[in-house]
């Protein structure tokens, strides 16, 4: 990989301002960072460690929910958030593998979007709010496509404050390879209604099954999908799985989520 | 370069590294310590996994700097103070949990870490917590057999093929 300056601030403050210089970029866990940097698909000037931020670190209840810091790791959220928001640890708790996950962050993860990454169902499908150095985000607004958010150039994800529904489940079919989600589906029961997000399926990255969730609105019942299909028009189709494949897939998961969901 | 100290197997080291050089690399080539093995260096094979902090970390998936100050432990720091195996290196001795061996030094330090999280895994929890851990000779059998027995539990019931 190319060189870079490396440095490592204490505040958020101080990673803002070293996110100011030419050609800098975040680091946080690195999972996906690092491979990248390798293959030189990215070769930044300055890398900006922000694993040494402590307000950026833990999880707690808040305000009307659950805020996780964004350099909290995923096996620290798999066993912190268990007891508050079951649904939310058991998917952080099957991110990659355990040295993965001992590193990986959930900042990290919602700034790269991947298309097949978990954690963007878990915050698209709670409806969650993305704190950032400067400001709050919706995640409906948040995630904008393959590997785009509403992130500017410089700016952190500092926190992730999780509303926290009456039931939810993630249910992910693994691509046993990458150990991403081939297609996975977060299904969240708010007194509002229900929400449904899918990740790895489709072309535009994370998105809401909007029908589904009216369906499931009406009748939170495994079968109550049974009478949707869903086009594989906009689907990811590559050798693991075709468009069609994948659509079928979202519809079986999300059954699956509710029934895991109760 | 700058220069990055940490300790490992209990020992205070240091070095000079460049920003890019690879916790792997600094242990490898900085301080002589071998044993930390790198297989794939894309993060999937689990070789060259070490603890930080006590924390399973695959060591080709960090930058040294980024761990400065850390404690870390690697293979060479498994064996007992008299140098004789460590229990989960005598496991893998005992029960065949290795062939060709490249993989090995990851599996002890992954199935340390998960023996320190949970005492006694069952077989499930062994092989779900060396998700990250390939092995391309053994068909996995003998390394969960081995990670068994480390934990003081009977495995004479278990399959070894």
């Amino acid at each position: 990989m190319h060189n870079f300056d490396f440095v490592k601030p204490a505040s958020i403050a101080d990673a803002v301002k070293a996110l100011s210089s030419d050609g800098a970029q975040a680091l946080s866990g690195g999972q996906t960072l690092l491979p990248t940097m390798k293959q030189r698909l990215a070769a930044p000037a300055v890398l900006v460690s922000l694993t040494g931020i402590a307000e950026m670190k833990g999880v707690c209840r808040g305000d009307g929910g659950l805020h996780v810091g964004a350099a909290t790791t995923h096996a620290t959220v798999a066993k912190e958030a268990a007891a508050h928001y079951p649904a939310l640890a058991a998917l952080a708790g099957g991110i990659g593998d355990p040295a993965v996950r001992n590193r990986g962050t959930i900042g990290g993860s919602i700034a790269n979007n991947d298309p097949a990454a978990c954690y963007p169902a878990g915050v698209l499908g709670s409806g969650a709010t993305v704190v950032t150095s400067k400001r709050k985000i919706a995640a409906d607004d948040f995630f904008q496509g393959l590997f785009s958010t509403a992130l500017d150039e410089g700016e952190i994800v500092t926190e992730v404050r999780f509303p926290i529904p009456e039931k939810a489940a993630y249910v992910k079919f693994q691509q046993p390879a990458s150990r991403f989600a081939l297609t996975g589906v977060f299904v969240a029961k708010f007194g509002t209604g229900v929400r449904v997000a899918v990740t790895g399926a489709g072309q535009g990255g994370v998105f809401r099954w909007t029908e589904a969730e009216a369906a499931l609105s009406r009748s939170f019942a495994p079968g109550a999908v049974d009478g949707l299909s869903l086009s594989g028009d906009d689907m990811i189709s590559d050798l693991h799985g075709s468009a069609a494949y994948r659509a079928n897939l979202v519809k079986v998961l999300t059954g699956r989520a509710v029934a895991a969901a109760g | 370069m700058t220069k990055v100290s940490m300790t490992v197997n209990g020992r205070a080291v240091s070095g000079e590294v460049e920003g890019r050089t690879l916790l792997s690399a600094f242990l490898r080539e900085g301080l002589g310590l071998t044993g930390t093995h790198v297989g794939c260096d894309t993060s999937q094979c689990g070789a060259c996994v070490v603890h930080v902090d006590g924390k399973a970390i695959k060591s080709c998936t960090v930058f040294a700097m980024d761990v400065a100050g850390a404690e870390v432990r690697t293979i060479e720091g498994m064996a007992n103070a008299d140098g004789s195996l460590g229990t989960i290196q005598q496991a893998f001795q005992d029960h065949h949990g290795l062939q060709c061996g490249f993989c090995t030094p990851g599996m002890v330090m992954s199935a340390a870490a998960l023996l320190a999280e949970n005492p006694k895994p069952s077989e499930a929890d062994v092989r779900h917590y060396l998700d990250g851990n390939i092995c391309r000779c053994t068909g996995y059998h003998n390394i969960v057999k081995a990670v068994l027995a480390a934990s003081g539990q009977d495995v004479s019931a278990v399959a070894a093929e």
